[in-house]
């Protein structure tokens, strides 16, 4: 870690969580992109020191059985002082669980479960679509309603008080999240071009803050 | 709602794009990063970086162009030609890629489809499918896998080598395995720029649940539309039509968004014909 300075244009430490979840190279250009000095950990410790945290992760739900109870006390500890950002499978980790991984319990931090999206059309969901902005958020300040994110997913997060914005795929689910110190995004801010960008500095003018 | 989404192929031989482009203002036509943002900010929605490299130097030049090329784009990049192993994909996925094709490699090993999806997950998973409608007549004969006339032969090694596969069963498989998309190429319409096969791409859309993305034969607007329609592609992928002018890509979004196809637009690429220079912001 480099030291600290401070000032507007100080880069924030975020400590990105690796448990296996797939690629972390993509995430942690777009951090570096947004303003942040970043670097992936399996470490607590270095959870709890970090400007902010963030919780990558494609791929199966049960592959959050990797994140031990050390990290997960790390993690929602971190929520009471500093910004935590779930991307994608990261998302859903913040929910009770989900029905992909029944067995597997999600960090409850935010009430309801994930579920699979209705076979109806194809599933996974690939590709960019459009999110709805709900409200108005720190997330997602200076995003049009109506950008479009890149998303691939075939599970998702329901739409709850704590939904900021929303996507409609055969049904509405929650694209992002903002409570308090908890932020989520369903799709790949790191993948979704400028607006993605504009979605990673805030998140990381919020750590800097 | 979902857009359908295009994809510009770069070919890329030693570190630089092997096929003509005729951009103005694009000092260096070859350079696969300049070519890479001009895309990016006409709309592109994806980049396909195809590999056509033959000589012992590949995996550097390849990695320095997807290490180019990723650093300062940020919409999902992909990787085919030459990916033979999982050695390859992991050097190509630390370099930038998020998304690796295989087309021959997982026709003699399918089971490396599965292990690439455990380890990175189905979404970086692209199998590629090349496909040729069968001309000859009759059944085959008993017990042979060969596909009937009138189905689709999947060839491998660059289109030269038949195999035993067909490819709407292929496709089923690759799913069944793992993959992530499928990427369709037809190889009676490519270069021909007569059009993407339609009943080939429909035939393999409708039979598996992930995204088809259709290839070969683009050449006007129409057959993008054409494609997203009767062929129920997911994405289209085209190399020189995208060359043919200046705004290619915004042009042809404006076309298919006026005819009701859902695509991203986005702001770096709004533009009204024949308008003045933005004024800068303060």
């Amino acid at each position: 870690m480099e030291p600290r300075s401070e000032g507007a244009d100080r880069r924030p430490v975020l400590a990105v969580v690796d448990y296996g979840a797939g690629n972390l190279t993509s995430v942690l250009k777009g951090l570096s992109a947004a303003g942040a000095n970043p670097f992936v950990t399996v470490d607590p410790a270095q959870v709890a020191e970090a400007d902010g945290v963030v919780v990558p992760g494609v791929g199966h739900f049960a592959a959050t059985r990797n994140i031990n109870d050390e990290m997960r006390v790390a993690l929602c500890a971190a929520t009471t002082a500093r910004p935590v950002l779930g991307v994608c499978l990261g998302l859903q980790f913040l929910f009770e669980g989900s029905e992909e991984a029944p067995d597997v319990p999600g960090l409850d931090l935010l009430p309801g479960h994930c579920f699979l999206l209705p076979k109806t059309q194809k599933v996974p969901h690939v590709g960019w679509n459009t999110v709805e902005v709900s409200v108005e958020s720190r997330i997602l300040r200076g995003v049009p309603d109506g950008s479009s994110f890149y998303f691939t997913h075939s599970y998702a997060a329901p739409v709850t008080d704590v939904c900021v914005g929303w996507t409609t795929y055969t049904v509405p689910f929650a694209s992002v999240i903002e409570v308090g110190n908890i932020y989520g995004a369903q799709f790949h801010p790191e993948k979704s071009g400028e607006v993605g960008l504009t979605v990673l500095r805030n998140f990381v003018a919020l750590a800097r803050s | 709602m979902l857009a359908k989404r295009l994809i510009a192929c770069l070919d890329v031989r030693d570190g630089c794009v092997v096929k003509g482009v005729q951009f103005e203002q694009l000092a260096n036509a070859g350079d696969p990063a300049a070519l890479a943002r001009r895309y990016n900010v006409e709309g592109i929605d994806e980049l396909v970086i195809l590999d056509v490299t033959a000589t012992l130097e590949k995996r550097r030049a390849l990695d320095r162009t997807l290490r180019a090329v990723s650093a300062e784009l940020f919409i999902p990049l992909a990787v085919g030609g030459g990916i033979r192993s999982e050695d390859d994909a992991a050097a190509a996925i630390d370099a930038g890629a998020d998304k690796v094709a295989l087309n021959s490699a997982a026709l003699e090993d399918p089971a490396l489809v599965t292990r690439l999806a455990a380890r990175y997950g189905s979404q970086a998973v692209v199998v590629a499918i090349d496909a040729k409608l069968e001309a000859g007549s009759g059944k085959p004969e008993a017990g042979s896998r060969q596909p009937e006339a009138g189905s689709y032969a999947v060839f491998s090694r660059s289109g030269s080598t038949r195999t035993p596969r067909e490819a709407v069963e292929w496709a089923r498989e690759a799913v069944d395995r793992g993959a992530g998309e499928i990427l369709l190429t037809s190889i009676d319409r490519d270069g021909t720029r007569a059009g993407f096969d339609c009943e080939l791409t429909a035939a393999v859309s409708s039979a598996v649940s992930i995204p088809v993305i259709a290839s070969g034969g683009a050449g006007t607007f129409d057959h993008f539309y054409d494609v997203f329609t009767a062929g129920r592609a997911d994405a289209a992928l085209a190399a020189s039509v995208f060359h043919f002018a200046e705004h290619a890509v915004s042009d042809l979004k404006t076309y298919l968004h006026n005819r009701g196809v859902p695509v991203r637009i986005p702001h770096s690429a709004l533009r009204t014909p024949h308008s003045a220079p933005r004024t800068p912001r303060p």
